[in-house]
């Protein structure tokens, strides 16, 4: 194995486009470091991109924010105008592992590793949020809920890394909220997850929804069906229960060690519920 | 009065929270453990393990693996002899696969070369040509005719016939007439439970550094609770005397059981005698838990009637416990100590013990009891419910006592249950409201407790300072409470005492650190070799002073004339005596070596509040409270560390803590992920109460402490989740998939 | 496998060392600087024993490339006593039994003295969230959770 400290994305970008064998790029390292320990996997070339400009910033644009891939969880946390404007995308981020994973581990690591379970995605589908690639074509930018393909694969191409996603500018009666279920308090990885954006009119009513659910098919899925059943509502409770039953209905989950078809299932209904009403709330709506 | 009886005293020092000795290297990374040492020319060694649950091993061709660059050393079973008692055949096997892998994660070769990167190579380059067997893991489908035999020839004679060879040993114990006691009763509750097999846990992977030079001498360095033991294993493996294998045990990580038998150390000592060179070896996580001590999972059936006011009339339990792929160590005391906490006038318990494609299951904190009594404590709270009656009225109606013949056999001396359960009752969080939601558990628990061989030196050095040598590695504050006792019976500072662990060449032969048996054992040494001392001070004293030894006697920590009658001298303190040591005879020690008996049984119970969500089937606990008896607790804080870390991890069994295996057999979650252990996020503050009811059998009272703690909380838990969702659970771990399962909610 | 020269400076002293590009800082700790208070109890980042900081930040050294640690400031237990005088949080482990077999306090420790710098005051809560990644076996926490308190009140001048 080689070890490529790239300084630029073009760099990085020729590196890897030009390794014949297997390359993993390396931001946290948090998922590509216990592949590597176990054998999983045995790169030709890791290409470590913390050192590029750039990736380690998180930047105001247009209203919202864009976070450079090799942002660190921590880092994250710890701006309050970015937490402030999407909390339920930065507590997502947030519960990616323990303290010292979240002193290493991106967003944009997460999205790469293309686990139905990361945390960091559910919201970030949920809030439209856009990847923008670097490769050896040069630029591109793609909706973050196109990256994952299926469990550990996404539609990057050879040669291309992600460089920052962006998050949109967001309206003052909008907020969005995050929930997973672990058997433990923490440490664990989503057994189901639910991500609610919502949008207010002025009389509390939502105007827009997005609800996307992890852990429950092969990537993280977008729920438009459910999110639709919220607009035009002030989340009573029979929307509530209707919007669960309509994520209930898409979810195809596994049967694994970390919980049964079943349970994922009812638990990813709960999950959209609790935290549609927490984005409710965030979002300066009282039922 | 024999000596080692217990004698009312007022203590001076025993009792005080004094700091460890070990304290100041273990928070400065000082402290050396398993895999810190290291050896001139020291190798990595490296163990290649069976993907599959049971295979005939037809060829292993090492010839490339040793070919490679680096590699200075392959060993596989070949390598070995076989020996000829099944006891250390099967701990040999359990090291090495002769013949057939008997589960996923068995060794069946190893390398050493220059470099842990080399190692790795080299396993890739072995190639074992596997013939896949059927294989079984669940312990009630491997009992039944026709299922895959895990071992040929092991079924002991008064295993009934009808069963799978898998079953290799029956136990039964009790008194007194079931079908007349079932008759009296007003309710009978029959139910069936199963609990899932867990593991130890300890953060520290096994590892060990082995240097067998040609001469045919060997040095072992190991995180192991027993290093003479370990030398008894390891020099019948490898056809050793017992003096040229010097083994040193490490600072250990944790073993709560798990580390009280070989798993690499006779193949570390193999590698190191083929290459020539020292070997370090240390296991990865994945390794630990694929192929070393889970317990045993088990399947029981309880039976229990009572009358409306609350008297146990019979009892009755059927466990059957599989124990991995030899036949299994510990089904036998859970047999023993399932009904121990209860005066019982008709009670049977049978055991099963049963063989699976799993790995040899090693001791865990109490081994065997805390499922049987999770499934007795289940039964007896759901019959207290049924009649509506206070369950801590329940257990101390019926509560084992002074005089009460033991439901396996013998009839106790002075126990703590009773004090024990009063302390409960008496205690704020029994009467504590609970919202809803919410439900409360108790449980009792229970521990035979282990006296054994045990071996100690105390040297009184010449300025007055005293060192002990004793033979039991320190899990949990050991060499603090050795020296507090040795202070109390010397009448020293503490702080002049250091206490440390002997290699097997220094001290006699000491038992393994298990059975709760180091304060209880060594302590007892420890007092009688400080006694052994003061009675040669005594006669230093003597002589100087040109009267008779019997004419002295020793008092806070001085030679004193016995009596007025004994002549008028000023005190001799132990640094004087030591001082003038040359002059009168030389050195001073005392010594002590005994089979300690009167371990003295010990008891707890536990109360549990928990909140479950209703939606997800999580359980949350709200507030824990361990009561236990330690006769005499010689350091409390420690003691209290015993009964908070027990606790905590039978909670991480009773919640969700499991091997997990796949129809292939392989285990599904062999990493600190997916094997759910406690987190500091998941815990209450633990409350403690010690009860100090004395041990007969202890000079100073002292029972053993470190494994009853973990028995109650499997049923507290059960019956506290029970409560708080109105339905009775009766499988663990109670994970939240299972109580929203059960909840109907999905 | 050619070997990667790295410089960095460890608990306040420059090292160099050369290592695989595939090694752990945490092997480079242990294995080619001798320092072995980091220990390896999972090496998937499951149990924060190997926990050191890297440019202030808590991390888990097994799940770092020795090759990142160019340029970088480490600490490690090795360096949390200022000579013969132990760290609050070490005092009062030792003073709070918060220790019993000692295989996880150092990462422990490391992780403590982390979130202290960041948070002097914690509640019980969030110190309970903080050291979750920090599994320890042995005590239940209890003993941690209280000696870590009485070292941030007495850091505090509480």
């Amino acid at each position: 194995m080689r070890y490529l400290a790239a300084t630029t994305a073009a760099e990085a970008a020729a590196a890897l486009a030009a390794e014949t064998g297997l390359t993993r790029v390396l931001a946290g390292g948090t998922d590509v470091l216990v592949q590597l320990r176990s054998g999983l996997v045995e790169p030709e070339l890791v290409v470590d991109i913390k050192k590029i400009p750039g990736m380690r910033e998180i930047t105001a644009e247009a209203g919202g924010f864009r976070i450079g891939a090799a942002v660190s969880g921590a880092e994250i946390g710890e701006h309050e105008a970015l937490c402030a404007l999407w909390p339920g995308v930065t507590e997502g981020v947030q519960l990616i592992g323990s303290t010292q994973v979240q002193g290493r581990c991106t967003m944009t690591g997460n999205l790469c590793n293309a686990s139905p379970a990361g945390d960091a995605v559910p919201s970030l589908v949920a809030a439209n949020a856009v990847a923008r690639i670097a490769g050896p074509q040069g630029e591109r930018d793609c909706p973050v809920a196109e990256i994952p393909s299926g469990p550990g694969k996404t539609t990057l191409k050879k040669g291309e890394i992600i460089s920052s996603i962006f998050l949109p500018a967001r309206p003052g009666r909008a907020s969005d909220a995050y929930l997973r279920f672990i058997p433990r308090t923490e440490m664990d990885i989503a057994v189901a997850s639910a991500a609610v954006s919502l949008e207010l009119d002025s009389g509390g009513t939502v105007k827009t929804a997005r609800i996307a659910l992890g852990a429950v098919a092969p990537t993280v899925i977008a729920v438009d069906a459910a999110a639709a059943l919220l607009v035009g509502t002030r989340l009573d409770d029979g929307t509530l229960a209707k919007m669960a039953q309509a994520c209930e209905a898409v979810c195809k989950p596994i049967d694994d060690k970390r919980g049964t078809v079943a349970f994922r299932t009812k638990t990813a209904g709960t999950l959209a519920r609790r935290a549609a009403l927490i984005a409710y709330a965030r979002a300066g709506g009282s039922r | 009065m024999s000596l080692d009886e217990y004698r009312k005293r007022e203590f001076k020092q025993v009792g005080t929270r004094v700091r460890r000795p070990d304290g100041v290297d273990k928070v400065t990374g000082r402290a050396m453990y398993g895999a810190d040492a290291t050896a001139p020319g020291m190798l990595w060694g490296r163990i290649l393990r069976s993907p599959h649950a049971h295979a005939r091993i037809r060829s292993i061709d090492v010839s490339a693996a040793l070919a490679l660059k680096g590699v200075k050393a392959v060993v596989t079973a070949e390598d070995f002899g076989v020996p000829e008692d099944d006891f250390t055949r099967d701990v040999q096997d359990n090291c090495m696969a002769r013949g057939r892998a008997l589960y996923d994660g068995h060794a069946v070769a190893a390398v050493a070369a220059v470099d842990q990167a080399t190692a790795r190579a080299a396993l890739k380059l072995i190639k074992v040509d596997y013939e896949i067997l059927p294989h079984v893991t669940d312990v009630d489908a491997a009992m039944q005719p026709g299922a895959p035999v895990v071992q040929e020839g092991r079924v002991q004679e008064n295993v009934p016939k009808g069963f799978s060879d898998n079953v290799t040993a029956h136990f039964e114990f009790g008194h007194g007439d079931l079908d007349a006691g079932f008759a009296k009763a007003d309710k009978i509750v029959e139910r069936s439970f199963k609990t899932a097999a867990t593991h130890q846990g300890y953060i520290e992977p096994h590892a060990c550094l082995a240097s067998v030079t040609s001469d045919g001498k060997a040095d072992l360095w190991c995180c192991t609770q027993g290093h003479f033991y370990v030398r008894t294993l390891c020099a019948g493996i490898l056809g050793m005397e017992a003096s040229q294998l010097r083994v040193t045990a490490s600072e250990i990580g944790g073993g709560f059981g798990g580390k009280t038998t070989v798993f690499i150390e006779p193949v570390a000592l193999m590698l190191s005698k083929k290459a020539g060179r020292p070997v370090k070896l240390v296991m990865s996580r994945d390794e630990v838990f694929r192929a070393t001590g889970p317990t045993v999972s088990s399947s029981s059936d309880i039976k229990i009637g009572m009358t409306k006011d609350g008297r146990i009339t019979a009892a009755e339990a059927t466990l059957r416990y599989q124990g991995g792929a030899f036949p299994c160590g510990t089904t036998e005391f859970g047999t023993q100590a399932a009904f121990a906490a209860y005066d019982l006038d008709a009670v049977r318990t049978y055991g099963w013990s049963v063989m699976t494609n799993r790995p040899k299951e090693a001791a865990y904190r109490a081994p065997g009891a805390p499922v049987a009594i999770y499934a007795v404590e289940s039964v007896v709270d759901e019959l207290c419910q049924h009649f509506g009656l206070d369950p801590l009225d329940v257990r101390l109606k019926n509560a084992a006592r002074k005089g009460t013949k033991s439901s396996y056999g013998p009839t106790f001396p002075d126990i703590g249950l009773v004090a024990t359960l009063e302390a409960a009752r008496a205690h704020p969080h029994y009467k504590a409201p609970l919202g809803p939601n919410q439900g409360r558990g108790l449980s009792c628990g229970f521990w035979f407790n282990f006296g054994g061989n045990t071996c100690v030196s105390l040297n009184v050095n010449t300025d007055g300072t005293v060192g002990i040598t004793e033979g039991n590695p320190d899990i949990g504050g050991s060499r603090a409470s050795i020296s507090l006792m040795a202070a109390e019976e010397l009448g020293i500072p503490y702080d002049n005492i250091r206490t440390i662990v002997a290699d097997t060449s220094s001290l006699g032969y000491n038992d393994v650190t298990d059975g709760s048996r180091v304060t209880f054992a060594v302590g007892l040494a420890t007092i009688k070799a400080a006694r052994d001392a003061v009675r040669k001070m005594c006669a230093r004293a003597a002589k100087i002073w040109g009267i008779d030894e019997e004419a002295v006697q020793w008092k806070d920590g001085a030679a004193v004339p016995a009596g007025p009658n004994a002549g008028k001298f000023p005190p001799m303190t132990l640094a004087e005596i030591a001082a003038v040591s040359a002059e009168t005879g030389g050195p001073i020690a005392g010594h002590y070596e005994v089979n300690a008996d009167g371990a003295g049984v010990s008891f707890g119970v536990h109360l549990c509040d928990v909140e479950v969500d209703r939606e997800t089937g999580a359980t949350k606990v709200l507030r824990y409270t361990v009561f236990q008896d330690a006769g005499k607790a010689v350091h409390p804080d420690y003691v209290e560390g015993q009964m908070q870390g027990g606790a905590v991890q039978g909670i991480g069994w009773a919640l969700n803590e499991e091997y997990i295996y796949g129809e292939d057999g392989r285990l599904q979650n062999p990493t600190f992920l997916d094997y759910r252990v406690p987190v500091a996020s998941d815990l209450p503050m633990i409350e403690t109460v010690i009860l100090e009811i004395p041990n007969p059998g202890h000079p100073y009272g002292v029972r053993g402490v470190g494994e009853t703690g973990i028995v109650p909380p499997l049923a507290a838990l059960s019956n506290a989740v029970s409560h708080a969702i109105g339905l009775r659970m009766s499988e663990l771990p109670m994970s939240p998939p299972r109580i929203l399962k059960a909840l109907g909610g999905s | 496998m050619t070997k990667i020269h790295v410089s960095t400076t460890i608990n306040g002293d420059a090292h160099e060392f050369l290592c695989a590009p595939d090694e752990t800082l945490l092997d480079v700790l242990r294995n080619r600087l001798g320092l072995t208070g980091a220990k390896e109890g999972c090496g998937t980042g499951d149990c924060g024993a190997c926990s050191v900081t890297v440019n202030g930040r808590l991390v888990c050294s097994c799940l770092v490339l020795g090759a990142e640690a160019e340029g970088a400031e480490i600490a490690t237990i090795e360096g949390m006593a200022d000579g013969d005088d132990l760290h609050p949080l070490q005092r009062h482990f030792i003073d709070g039994a918060a220790l019993q077999c000692g295989v996880c306090t150092p990462g422990i420790l490391v992780a403590a003295k982390a979130l202290l710098e960041k948070n002097p005051d914690p509640t019980d809560e969030e110190l309970r969230y903080w050291l979750a990644g920090n599994l320890c076996r042995c005590t239940g926490y209890d003993k941690i959770i209280r000696a870590v308190q009485a070292a941030a009140a007495e850091m505090r001048g509480a």
